[in-house]
């Protein structure tokens, strides 16, 4: 008895689940099918997603003659700088934050704490006015570091939680073995925390993958060093009418971050749902 | 004595050099651009300033004056405050009857989770873009569905029109990231004990009463913190906005980090004290909204330790 009753609750839930993630999905499909038809197929065909023929060359367009190929080459840059640059800075203070107690702790936390809040509209200006006074603006390097600086403290935090869990004993037996600061954190307590630091570098990949309004400012005189939004965005505004190129344009710049995120969605999922326990 | 204890001061900072040294990439990098950039902007916001490289003149709180009879700038703050209003409780809320309806073992529910969280992986940029298409009103998607079904017999101007491009953006904005509040409030209900909801079966409470007498009490410390995360996060819209609608038509959907990106960037005659100021005003007025929270969230907190 209870079990049918179990069952027609679990089969009304899962028809409902099934119809809202087709709609919620229904935009990523509708994008990879006019990917692959022609222009006229687009309009006249309307709610039909099966292309007559797969058109490739929409994406021949969009790869090599509106230059997505550099962009993507752009993104892949950025964002691995910024994820190396990130982990290495987040670790390095999250274990010092996490195990020790010094002069000036409770300030560092206490502003870490506080830009967690900081809107990008009020740092804006003076990143950019900054970087370009260095020379910064128009270089893949400073959009690596104007990301790596902002909005990390999460990272932070998240080796700070884990670095502090971490028993006493490790780093005593290290330190008896004659080993210093430095190398008691990088031969035995970094390598313990590979589950944060997987944590952390695909939260940051998917954010520096993502991101749009520093690589804008830093590219305004630089278009061959934009990324795979910022050229986006700069496509559409000189080719509206190209509807199928739009849509490769935006399945080459999507796929990635979609693929990766697939492959590593526990450790995406583990670091968010951390973040609000914590 | 003095001296004693100024030398053991430094004492401490030298054996703990090792920590100032992990500390100090940290430090550079968010010092230099996430700290220093918001006090800075406190000094900008008080100079007339007509582009990066020129110096500017201190004009004390002119800015903040012109703002203040600017009707530009408070249609972007109504904008702003518009959209937190229609577009926060409507993520909070959906995301927690979705989450109640996930959390459990059944068929498919791992690929349903996935399904609704693959919108908040893609680039808010990229989507913004998409939309324009999907939401066009010639030959969009949207609009042959909702003509073929007859409810509408032209179709529908979503963000060309002015008085509905907002709530355009309210929606796809909702549908973006609903999937990260979804997980945030999965990970709430996962706190919530087990035994909890025994007792109150054994009290013969039924589903809707152990939803609003059991679950929803236990998750309101949750909900504050929630709530406030997300009206963080619906304040930083400038990717999706830019990308969706640029701010138009005719202004209606500009909230204020379009606002301080017009004046700052794509002006003729840059205006960057002026973008400064809007920017600090904004900010307090958000940092004011969450301290309140905040200090909701602690009282609560207090009051239910009694």
């Amino acid at each position: 008895m209870i079990g049918r009753r179990l069952n027609l609750w679990t089969t009304l839930r899962i028809l409902a689940l099934a119809a809202l993630v087709l709609v919620w999905c229904y935009p990523f499909a509708w994008l990879i099918s006019a990917s692959l038809k022609g222009q006229q197929e687009i309009f006249s065909k309307g709610l039909n997603l099966i292309p007559e023929e797969l058109l490739i060359e929409n994406y021949m367009r969009a790869w090599g003659a509106a230059g997505f190929d550099n962009y993507m080459l752009n993104t892949a840059l950025v964002t691995i700088g910024t994820v190396v640059l990130v982990v290495f800075h987040s670790a390095l203070s999250g274990y010092v934050l996490g195990r020790f107690q010094f002069i000036g702790r409770n300030l560092v936390v206490g502003v870490l704490a506080a830009t967690l809040v900081v809107p990008v509209g009020l740092t804006i200006i003076p990143i950019v006015d900054f970087a370009s006074a260095l020379g910064l603006t128009s270089s893949r390097l400073g959009i690596i570091l104007a990301l790596s600086g902002s909005g990390q403290a999460a990272a932070i935090l998240l080796y700070a939680g884990y670095f502090r869990g971490l028993p006493n004993e490790l780093a005593e037996s290290a330190q008896l073995d004659g080993a210093g600061f430095f190398r008691t954190f990088f031969s035995v307590m970094l390598p313990l925390a590979g589950p944060v630091t997987a944590t952390v570098s695909v939260l940051t990949f998917l954010t520096a993958w993502n991101s749009f309004l520093i690589p804008l400012v830093f590219t305004f005189g630089s278009p061959e060093l934009r990324t795979l939004p910022v050229g986006m965005l700069a496509f559409v505004g000189s080719n509206e009418t190209d509807w199928s190129g739009m849509a490769a344009a935006a399945t080459i710049s999507l796929l990635p971050v979609v693929v990766f995120f697939f492959f590593m969605q526990r450790y995406f999922v583990e670091g968010i749902a951390g973040a609000v326990k914590q | 004595m003095n001296k004693q204890r100024k030398n053991s001061i430094v004492a401490r900072l030298w054996t703990d050099r090792w920590i100032y040294i992990f500390l100090l990439p940290t430090v550079a990098l968010i010092g230099t651009f996430t700290v220093y950039p918001v006090v800075a902007s406190v000094w900008y916001s008080l100079l007339d300033w007509n582009g990066f490289g020129d110096p500017g003149a201190f004009i004390g709180l002119d800015n903040y004056r012109d703002l203040w009879n600017d009707p530009l700038f408070w249609n972007s703050f109504k904008n702003t405050l518009v959209f937190l209003v229609f577009a926060v409780p409507l993520r909070v809320g959906l995301a927690l009857v979705l989450a109640v309806i996930l959390n459990g073992v059944f068929p498919f529910v791992r690929l349903f989770r996935t399904g609704i969280f693959l919108p908040v992986v893609t680039t808010a940029a990229i989507v913004g873009v998409v939309m324009r298409y999907i939401l066009d009103p010639t030959g969009g998607p949207i609009n042959f569905a909702i003509l073929e079904t007859g409810i509408v017999d032209q179709p529908v101007n979503f963000l060309g029109s002015a008085s509905l491009a907002l709530y355009s953006a309210v929606g796809i904005w909702v549908w973006k990231w609903l999937g990260i509040t979804v997980i945030y409030w999965m990970a709430a209900l996962q706190t919530i004990p087990r035994d909890v909801y025994e007792a109150a079966e054994l009290d013969g409470a039924n589903a809707v009463q152990k939803f609003f007498r059991v679950t929803l009490p236990i998750l309101t410390p949750f909900t504050l913190i929630i709530t406030l995360i997300t009206v963080i996060e619906a304040t930083n819209v400038f990717d999706l906005m830019l990308t969706l609608t640029g701010g138009g038509p005719f202004y209606s959907t500009e909230v204020i980090d379009i606002f301080v990106y017009r004046h700052a960037f794509t002006s003729n005659i840059p205006r960057l004290g002026y973008a400064s100021a809007a920017a600090i005003f904004f900010a307090a007025a958000v940092t004011l909204v969450a301290a309140v929270q905040i200090f909701l969230v602690t009282r609560i907190r207090k009051w239910r330790k009694l």
